[in-house]
């Protein structure tokens, strides 16, 4: 891709607030990206058992905006809900990309991964006749990719189609793959911790993940502790409804659980967030989530 | 010409997993089916919790149009709980809604449809595609693009809109049974308005008119596509606390009358879906799915659903036909058409509804979860209709049944043989070339398919060879 230093800067400009660090555009970071964005990096984004709900909440990046993202920064190769072709022109592309690239490609995966009856609940294309799982495509790909990322709790973990009784056998990408993987959790993940982690690996490679292999640089703070309704709860003041003022956690307010940086980093450019609009966080980014989370607006008999 | 079989899969830019096989002879599509190829399970999941959750667990059916699934949850726990939002909560209600349906449209006209229209830039997503009989000047075709680099700028800024009262998007928290959580406050108020205004200039200067060119441009899409040519609409936006007056009617149009609709009358047939016989003909409020897998014969597992034994086209052409706001025809063109007008329309009455929130007064009344009820919730999305059933037992979800607007346009073929309206839509069409079937994907993408949204319970089968959706 052909870059203007002036174009490559602005890039840069708008990934520092992506990532929300400023040391971002010293000279060799400068290069790196530099180098990094004439390759183009060429990404394959596959859809299991999921809602489109992750794709749609990366459209609502803002710095860089999501045509700066397609159009300069990645080279979105294969993506059932952006790309122009259709039918065996996609299979095609995404054989192409894992053979010319392999070893070099990103593999991001929204939605779980039905493994039940050999993962014939989702399946993309078909071979000789044959539907292809996209149990298989994922084992395909995620061999020859650089990087897995796993977007949304269903690709992180099974989320929702996971949720008991667990119809059909969805699992998140990291216990599929014998490889690991960087899990983006969120239903949907916010679009800067997904640009965020998206352009760390181009610049800097891998980020520091935590246990449960998210990038620290989001998930890293409790909710409930960066809540701004934290001193309702220190002083002991619970809303007596939901839509009320005080600390939620009495209408089944899941912060006390959740691991996210929504309190500080805020939705949609800062307008609002879950619990702004005094409704109880439901957990959504936690491995726990559907199931563990469950009532959302109340907590379960044995934990009152 | 010999007779020759394609299958198109994946079906790109549209929500979702989709294959579609045709049958192709002289030139033309003589028959087509088809079906979803992902499963999910949703109304299993669902069964057992608490009927509260459904309000947030049955948004994830879909990332596009979470908003209307929060809706009809919420109607139907409303319904079955026997209580009634205040105005303050029906407004918020209408207007973040109303706002997915203008940032639903704006993204399917741009993001998906159009590239059957104009190209893009020489790199990917872009390439490869179809070729065709792309027919803009290179000028217009550079200010299509340019459209739909803003598109994507519009509809983002549509979902920050939607946060100041929904807190987030896709998959808001707003909508709970009783009410709403955010409170209308004056710098919301303000703000919601001037964003509207920010996205009103685009749909009326930039959005309405492009769709009138490709129309204009591809005239001979108006007699293309046209389908069942029976339409149906839940009807939506209430105007009124009691719902008797709403900005789209309920109702129904077939064999050139307008009808009245009573959901009564809706069934979901089986004989060409892998389900027990047994279970065709019922209404969702008693069905239950008994799967059949490898039944002979079959070939989706999307029910049909019927209303009173007719397939019904649902969508924005079904709300606007049915409201009397555009009546010129039925087709790929009409449709679009429909959509971009109906935007406007949303548009403009959303305006005039976020000045009627009054500050100060009630969003939410409180409610409990009886120990059994029964519940419906029908509302539209902008795909179309939009029902939910649920039924509780135990203060538990005993069943909870979703029948979305893509059941009812990409459905198979009914108990008397009668193909779905994406099917029929197909049937008949030329195609000059089968490996590249542009015509069939302007078709099918005029629907604005949402296949994610199909939901059903299934049990799992053994041999089979395809799945569908959810």
């Amino acid at each position: 891709m052909d870059l203007t230093r002036r174009e490559f800067l602005k890039i840069c400009a708008g990934s520092a607030v992506a990532l929300g660090i400023s040391q971002i555009c010293i000279p060799e970071v400068v290069e790196a990206l530099e180098r990094a964005a004439a390759g183009n990096p060429p990404v394959i984004w596959l859809e299991g058992s999921g809602c489109t709900g992750c794709s749609v909440s990366l459209l609502n990046t803002s710095h860089p905006k999501i045509s700066e993202l397609l159009l300069k920064i990645i080279s979105l190769k294969v993506h059932p809900t952006l790309m122009s072709a259709s039918g065996d022109r996609v299979i095609l592309s995404m054989e192409k990309t894992a053979e010319e690239a392999k070893g070099k490609f990103i593999l991001i995966v929204e939605g779980s991964i039905p493994v039940a009856e050999n993962g014939m609940y989702a399946t993309l294309g078909e071979k000789n006749g044959r539907p292809v799982s996209l149990l298989e495509w994922t084992k395909k790909l995620g061999r020859n990719a650089k990087y897995v990322i796993a977007v949304g709790t269903c690709a992180s973990y099974g989320g929702v189609p996971a949720g008991a009784p667990n119809p059909t056998g969805a699992k998140g990408v990291g216990e599929i793959l014998g490889r690991k993987v960087i899990n983006v959790p969120g239903c949907p993940p916010h679009p800067d911790w997904m640009v965020g982690t998206l352009v760390h690996l181009i610049l800097y490679g891998l980020p520091k993940l935590d246990e449960n292999r998210r990038p620290t640089l989001f998930y890293r703070f409790l909710l409930h502790e960066n809540c701004p309704n934290y001193s309702f709860y220190i002083h002991q003041k619970f809303a007596k409804n939901v839509s009320e003022e005080g600390c939620l956690v009495k209408q089944g307010c899941k912060g006390p659980l959740t691991y996210a940086d929504c309190p500080l980093r805020l939705w949609h450019n800062g307008v609002n967030w879950c619990i702004g609009a005094s409704a109880p966080c439901i957990g959504c980014v936690q491995m726990e989530f559907p199931d563990g989370m469950s009532p959302f607006y109340g907590w379960p008999e044995r934990k009152r | 010409m010999a007779k020759k079989i394609i299958t198109i899969d994946p079906i790109t830019r549209i929500e979702g997993h989709l294959k579609v096989e045709l049958e192709i002879e002289e030139g033309k599509v003589i028959d087509a089916r088809s079906s979803g190829t992902l499963f999910r399970g949703f109304e299993i999941i669902l069964k057992g919790r608490d009927p509260r959750d459904a309000q947030q667990l049955t948004q994830r059916a879909c990332g596009i149009c979470s908003a209307s699934h929060a809706t009809a949850a919420s109607l139907t726990l409303e319904s079955a709980f026997r209580v009634r939002p205040p105005s303050n909560a029906r407004i918020i209600r209408n207007l973040v809604t109303g706002a997915n349906f203008l940032q639903s449209h704006i993204l399917h006209f741009y993001l998906l449809a159009a590239l059957d229209y104009f190209t893009g830039p020489e790199k990917p997503p872009f390439i490869p595609r179809f070729k065709g009989d792309f027919r803009l000047s290179k000028q217009m075709n550079k200010d299509y693009l340019d459209h739909y680099l803003k598109a994507m700028e519009v509809r983002r800024k549509i979902h920050d809109m939607i946060a100041i009262f929904a807190g987030k998007m896709p998959h808001h928290v707003s909508f709970v049974p009783g009410g709403v959580t955010e409170k209308p406050t004056v710098d919301k108020i303000v703000s919601f308005l001037w964003r509207l205004r920010e996205s009103i200039d685009f749909i009326e200067n930039i959005y309405v008119p492009d769709v009138l060119r490709i129309a204009d441009i591809y005239k001979d899409y108006s007699k293309i596509g046209r389908g069942c040519g029976n339409l149906l609409s839940y009807g939506a936006f209430d105007l009124d606390d009691r719902g008797r007056k709403k900005l789209f009617k309920r109702g129904r149009f077939t064999d050139g009358k307008i009808e009245k609709m009573n959901s009564g009358k809706i069934t979901e047939d089986v004989r060409y879906s892998w389900y027990e016989k047994k279970i065709s003909g019922k209404n969702p409020k008693d069905s239950d799915t008994l799967p059949a897998p490898g039944k002979a014969g079959a070939y989706s597992w999307l029910k049909a659903p019927r209303y009173a034994g007719k397939p019904y086209e649902l969508g924005p052409l079904a709300r606007m036909w049915v409201n009397g706001d555009y009546r010129k025809g039925i087709s790929v063109m009409d449709r679009h058409i429909a959509r971009a007008l109906e935007t406007k329309k949303i548009a403009r009455a959303m305006e005039e509804w976020v000045l009627q929130l009054r500050p100060g007064r009630r969003i939410y009344v409180s409610c409990r979860v009886p120990k059994n009820g029964q519940g419906i919730g029908l509302t539209e999305a902008p795909r179309g209709a939009l029902g939910h059933w649920i039924k509780i037992s135990n203060s538990r979800i005993a069943r909870y049944q979703i029948v979305t607007p893509t059941n009812w346009n990409c459905s198979p073929r009914d108990d008397k043989g009668e193909p779905g309206p994406v099917e029929k839509s197909l049937i008949g069409t030329p195609v000059a070339d089968p490996e590249n079937p542009i015509e069939v994907m302007r078709i099918i993408r005029s629907y604005d398919p949402c296949m994610a949204c199909s939901v059903h319970l299934i049990v799992p089968g053994r041999g089979l060879s395809e799945f569908r959706v959810c």
